[in-house]
């Protein structure tokens, strides 16, 4: 069971409370770009064993979209934050290194 | 057993609490920027009560104000009071960004009463329901098996939970099974 902690309303939501919303920190390719760069923001997907960003939204509670750091394999969480960003913040980047230390970094 | 502000059963049922379903109540929706004094001056006027903190509920003589995210409200008054107090909100709040809707019709309250009441909704929700997690006065939104719920306690044994309306059938129908006589383990109960 995986239990996250809303950044907006304080609850550690359980994971029944929350829908999920794929992977984060997806930039759009908008007017001017290309096929392939359009192709890859449309379909493109990162499927990690580890270390993964997403987004939730706590749909049976306080409604608001944020973020979650968290492991694929072991299911750890290493933290959640705001939706208001279009990366990690610098101190999740931080605990992933010291729970990861071969962890290869947040590529946007 | 109930709030000041709460209008009376439409059916109820004794089990090992008791489960009430009441007539309608006023309801607001209302959202905004929750940190001005515009809201709070709204909220006042509009119920007679000040702003909640987070997760809380304030009740009153007038009516209540429950936390529903960091840029929303619930309002609750007297249902003949609700389109004359969104003309009000509309007013107090107008050059904001705001919205401000009547959802009385849309809602369904209900009240549970008995020691026990903890466990009935620990049956079918993932909320934490000890003491310690939700205390007196905490607004937990969450869910009733697949349905979207708002619940709170006035006192340790007096449980308040808001449902939409098209729900409240089967809210009443699902709380009556689980606070069934003898069907509650003792485990929460105070
Ligand atoms: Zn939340």
């Amino acid at each position: 069971m995986l239990i996250l902690h809303c950044p907006y309303c304080g609850i550690h939501a359980d994971e029944t409370e929350l829908a999920p919303g794929g992977e984060a920190h997806i930039r759009r390719a908008g007017p001017g770009s290309d096929d392939t760069e359009f192709e890859n923001y449309m379909f493109a997907r990162k499927n990690p064993k580890g270390v993964h960003f997403e987004r939730w939204r706590h749909v049976h509670g306080c409604g608001k979209w944020f973020h979650a750091a968290r492991a694929t394999d072991t299911l750890e969480v290493f933290g959640t934050y705001p939706a208001q960003t279009t990366e990690p913040p610098e101190e999740i980047l931080a605990h992933i290194r010291k729970r990861r230390p071969d962890w290869k970094g947040f590529q946007g | 057993m109930s709030e000041p502000w709460m209008p009376k059963p439409l059916q109820s049922f004794q089990g090992a609490v008791m489960v009430a379903r009441h007539a309608p109540v006023g309801m607001i929706t209302l959202r905004g920027d929750l940190d001005a004094a515009e809201m709070a001056a709204a909220v006042k006027g509009a119920v007679g009560l000040a702003m909640p903190a987070q997760r809380r509920i304030r009740s009153g003589k007038r009516g209540a104000v429950a936390w529903m995210s960091p840029d929303e409200l619930l309002l609750f008054m007297d249902h003949d009071r609700a389109p004359v107090a969104v003309d009000r909100l509309d007013k107090a709040l107008a050059g904001g960004h705001h919205l401000a809707v009547d959802v009385s019709d849309a809602r369904a309250l209900f009240t549970l009463a008995g020691h026990g009441v903890r466990e009935v909704i620990a049956k079918g929700s993932p909320a934490d329901m000890a003491p310690d997690a939700l205390p007196v006065g905490e607004f937990r939104r969450s869910r009733i098996g697949q349905v979207a719920a708002a619940w709170w306690l006035s006192d340790a044994q007096t449980l308040h939970l808001v449902c939409f309306r098209s729900v409240g059938d089967y809210m009443f129908d699902w709380l009556c099974v689980a606070a069934a006589r003898d069907g509650l383990p003792g485990f929460l109960a105070v």
